[in-house]
């Protein structure tokens, strides 16, 4: 149920994730063992543009990619298709816009 | 039968589209013996209205493939010691297609999306022209060549967890003919052949297991073939765009 236009973003969704996955790993890695609280981690991300933007990117490159192969998974094993999965894969970007844009928007607005 | 003669038993399906179940025979054991000697002994001495196709018994027409133990075979080339386990062996119709009867499986899904694909020659010449020299080593005509032996045997296509979940997938033979076609030097149909299988049915779902590839009897490669059908959609997709 991919044609070319969802493969292509699909591809080029998790070609973009590789590294930020990789840079979210490291962060947590670094938070953890430097031992940061949670108000030392939001004072280091609250009002910076690059974490704004780096968790920002994250969450729409992540919605897109997340939604397609969600896509794929309810047709191939729950048979969903037409409407229904045209709804499907776009409410689950949105959710997932949604809910990441919200946490992005708590920890980089002061 | 003599009393000395050791039997396996077979399971065998048994019914039509509608369902059925798998029915055991004792079937004599021989010192070589394919899956469809044993499939024509049931159907010659035990129970005569067993139906399945076979053609030229030696690996030639694709007529005889069948899922053997759950694994797609050409049972004319599958010996018994293969794949017999603890002296019982399961014969069924092909997967991914609908059953006429037994283990004869309606093929006309297969062959629909072999014409879906434009697994077609589209000439870019008539009789009245030349023919055409195509050297053997042109790259086009060896990527071709990789693939021209395909014989529809359909063993790919029951291979395939994609068109099994998926069931307008085109399925690695019809693909795998789109591509042979794409590279052949002789053929001018190269943008309806990408236009064909970029669909929602296209090259674009395989997901790259590979169980085409294992399970091909000529030994082909569908997977690389769709590999490369991903590669050239992409390609003439991208530069659609930068022409626009």
């Amino acid at each position: 149920m991919l044609d070319l236009r969802l493969y292509l973003l699909q591809r080029l969704s998790a070609l973009i994730l590789a590294p930020m996955v990789l840079g979210h790993i490291a962060v947590m890695i670094y938070a953890v063992q430097g031992g940061l609280t949670a108000g030392e981690i939001l004072g280091r991300t609250q009002g910076s543009l690059f974490w704004a933007l780096f968790y920002g990117n994250f969450v729409f490159v992540v919605a897109v990619h997340a939604a397609i192969g969600l896509r794929v998974v309810a047709h191939e094993w729950l048979g969903l298709r037409g409407r229904g999965l045209t709804a499907l894969g776009w409410g689950a970007f949105w959710v997932l816009l949604v809910l990441g844009m919200n946490a992005v928007w708590a920890v980089s607005v002061p | 039968m003599n009393a000395r003669t050791k039997e396996m038993q077979v399971s065998v399906w048994r019914g039509t589209a509608a369902g059925g179940r798998y029915e055991t025979f004792a079937v004599p054991e021989q010192e070589n013996q394919t899956i469809l000697d044993v499939v024509t002994w049931i159907q010659q001495y035990a129970d005569p209205s067993l139906t399945y196709r076979f053609a030229c018994r030696v690996g030639m027409c694709g007529s005889c493939a069948m899922m053997v133990n759950g694994t797609p075979r050409w049972t004319c080339r599958t010996h018994v010691k293969k794949v017999v386990r603890n002296g019982a062996v399961r014969i069924g119709p092909l997967r991914n297609l609908p059953v006429i009867k037994d283990l004869a499986a309606d093929m006309d899904p297969f062959f629909d999306k072999w014409t879906a694909a434009e697994g077609r020659h589209h000439p870019g010449i008539s009789r009245a022209d030349p023919v055409q020299q195509i050297a053997p080593d042109n790259p086009g005509r060896v990527v071709a060549n990789a693939g021209i032996e395909c014989i529809n045997c359909g063993v790919c296509y029951a291979a395939c967890d994609t068109v099994a979940g998926n069931p307008d997938y085109l399925g690695p033979a019809a693909l795998q003919r789109a591509w042979t076609v794409l590279n052949d030097v002789k053929d001018t149909g190269g943008q309806t052949v990408l236009d064909a299988v970029s669909g929602t049915g296209g090259c674009h779902n395989c997901h790259s297991i590979g169980s085409c590839t294992t399970c091909c009897p000529n030994e082909l490669d569908p997977l690389a073939a769709i590999a490369g059908l991903k590669r050239e959609t992409t390609r003439a997709y991208l530069r659609g765009r930068r022409d626009a």
